[in-house]
């Protein structure tokens, strides 16, 4: 599958996520949001520029618990939880955040 | 993604009603198939063989001879249809080839087809079909619409493990190169990064890290999360979910606060970073016992005494079914307790001797119920005594919670319904199998929230806990509902006394 971002196309897996982490831009992350019906807010960034930044050091997303804990110390800790993330992500913060930030589907019991 | 497939929840009824039978309602159903290099990776061919049908019977055959077991239940079943609705799969989807003695039929009419004398000769009288691309993908379409929970064989009067058709049935489909996405790629990320989730070492350490820091502005008390501690007693192997997820981590903390309170050394191990075992799902021994034997090798490294096992509902099948066949003895480990251990029997065995003080108004705010997980339930046991399995977690639960009331008798214990999400099908792909399969327990859990006033479901699995957080809301049930048995237990832990 593939989809095209600026007239460019990108090769992505059988449910969306890009193949290659380095074709992403925030224009497919705009892309995707706009096919999901949501649009990006700054907060919104704030996730997924945060889960591209922890990647590019870790090689994974971050638990659920270190994603909240930095969000709750950028926008207020009344932000720092899950329920703020679902408000944002609705398809779940951990899946459709690293989507849109262009970072592989995370696997297992979650 | 995002958009998912459009499809009708099943309507929470009064009383269960046994669905009339409607054909072919999940033929549209049928996993991602796995990409040639994670089918390599765990020595099946990366993609449908040539003359794929001799390989299929070969593997058959050697699966007959290798597996008594299989074969008896090819053999036994007299069609007696007390299995038919016992399913939560053909409960919540209607599709016939959802009920267990049809699933089975799928592999039993081949095998009867090629393996026996009548079969062979006068296939249309005893209803043995050939083997075609056609029944091939419903092997695969209906062998992963099971979650090998194996609650029909509590009611099959020979006894016959329906489970265990259904993994030979995925083991053939992986000889001839056919093998589910989901499930292969999480085996083969155990064997280059430790884990299900890929979870690298130092994200591990960083994320440990953080729990310490959580749990220290929480209670004001220094509770540590080791990582690959070498002299430390207890090796503990959870699922790496616990890790990562929500409601999973906050039973995580549960069982270091545990740890903290009975004062004994404990260590987690990166190599071994993960309970779950995939390769029980896939049916397939070698890749089993190479996922086992991360833990026994983990063990030895660091020099631990003891094996203790997280809430994971097939990873403490296999620990506690396989693992001395797999990977022992266990001679080097302290003959003292159980090998392995679970980490219900720890903390149930701490709590009778006295050493954890539960303040179990800490709970009020919440009432309980628990759901048996399958693979605990039907193929396990904890303590030393017949049924410790259903007795240690509500003991555990009791100890630390005023309000529980169980769901209907014939929901639970052994005759628990599965989550709707075991057996390698919790993934996207199959949302709509999914929310239907989860529908019985649902049911059964409505009854108690309206009769009880139920506020939380307590789960003992990583795969349960995430199954029940991603299909509730299609029930109007909110997603927090779900938590830990050790959540409980870390949230009435008095951590003021220290032993």
């Amino acid at each position: 599958m593939a989809i095209e971002v600026n007239g460019k196309t990108l090769e992505t897996d059988e449910e969306g996520y890009i193949a290659n982490l380095s074709d992403w831009s925030p224009e497919v992350a705009e892309m995707m949001a706009t096919e999901d019906d949501c649009e990006l807010t700054e907060n919104h960034w704030e996730v997924i520029n945060f889960l591209r930044n922890y990647y590019q050091e870790y090689q994974i997303a971050p638990a659920v618990r270190v994603l909240t804990k930095a969000i709750g110390k950028k926008l207020g800790a009344d932000k720092g939880n899950s329920k703020y993330l679902y408000e944002l992500f609705p398809y779940g913060p951990a899946k459709q955040a690293c989507k849109y930030a262009g970072l592989p589907k995370p696997t297992g019991c979650v | 993604m995002a958009k998912e497939p459009t499809f009708e929840t099943p309507k929470l009824k009064e009383y269960p009603v046994i669905p009339l039978i409607q054909e072919g309602a999940m033929q549209h159903i049928k996993p991602f198939v796995a990409k040639a290099e994670f089918q390599e990776r765990l020595g099946f061919p990366g993609e449908l063989v040539e003359g794929w049908k001799d390989v299929a019977l070969n593997r058959m055959g050697e699966l007959l001879s290798q597996y008594r077991s299989v074969q008896v239940f090819l053999d036994a079943c007299v069609k007696c249809g007390a299995c038919t609705d016992k399913c939560h799969y053909y409960l919540g989807t209607a599709d016939p080839k959802n009920m267990p003695v049809a699933r089975q039929d799928l592999l039993r009419n081949v095998y009867r087809r090629y393996f026996t004398l009548a079969g062979k000769y006068f296939p249309k009288l005893v209803g043995a079909v050939d083997l075609t691309e056609e029944v091939l993908e419903d092997w695969y379409r209906y062998y992963h619409q099971c979650s090998e929970c194996r609650r029909c064989s509590v009611y099959c009067p020979y006894g016959i493990d329906t489970a265990e058709i259904t993994m030979a049935g995925r083991e053939i489909l992986d000889s001839v190169g056919i093998g589910q996405k989901y499930s292969n790629e999480i085996i083969g990320k155990v064997y280059k990064i430790g884990n299900n989730l890929g979870l690298p070492e130092p994200a591990l350490a960083d994320t440990l890290e953080g729990l310490e820091e959580e749990v220290k502005a929480d209670t004001g008390v220094d509770v540590r999360f080791p990582l690959d501690q070498e002299g430390a007693e207890i090796l503990l192997v959870t699922p790496s979910a616990d890790f990562f997820a929500e409601p999973h981590v906050d039973g995580l903390i549960g069982y270091a606060k545990v740890f903290h309170q009975a004062g004994i050394s404990w260590t987690l191990s990166s190599y071994a970073s993960e309970a779950a075992n995939f390769a029980l799902f896939i049916g397939n021994y070698e890749n089993m016992e190479k996922v086992a034997r991360r833990i026994r090798d983990a063990a030895l490294k660091l020099g631990v005494k003891r094996i203790v096992t997280g809430e994971c509902g097939h990873a403490w099948r296999v620990a506690y079914s396989f693992w001395n066949t797999l990977i022992g003895p266990f001679d080097f480990l302290d003959a003292n307790y159980p090998q392995p251990q679970h980490i219900c029997e720890f903390t149930h065995s701490l709590m009778k001797q006295g050493v954890l003080k539960f303040n179990k108004a800490a709970n009020d705010h919440r009432i309980v119920t628990f759901h048996d997980s399958c693979n605990i339930a039907r193929a396990s046991r904890m303590g030393d005594k017949p049924g410790g399995q259903f007795v240690i977690p509500r003991e555990i639960i009791k100890a630390c919670c005023n309000h529980f009331y169980d769901m209907a008798p014939e929901t639970i214990h052994e005759h628990t319904f599965c989550c709707g999400g075991g057996g390698g099908l919790l993934t996207d792909d199959l949302i709509e199998l999914r929310v239907k399969g989860a529908l019985p327990r649902m049911e059964a859990l409505k009854h108690v929230v309206d009769e009880h006033g139920v506020t939380h479901l307590v789960a003992i699995c990583a795969i349960c806990k995430s199954q029940f957080a991603k299909v509730m809301p299609y029930y109007g049930f909110d997603r927090d509902m779900v938590i830990s048995v050790h959540q409980l237990v870390g949230d009435a832990l008095d951590m003021a006394t220290t032993h």
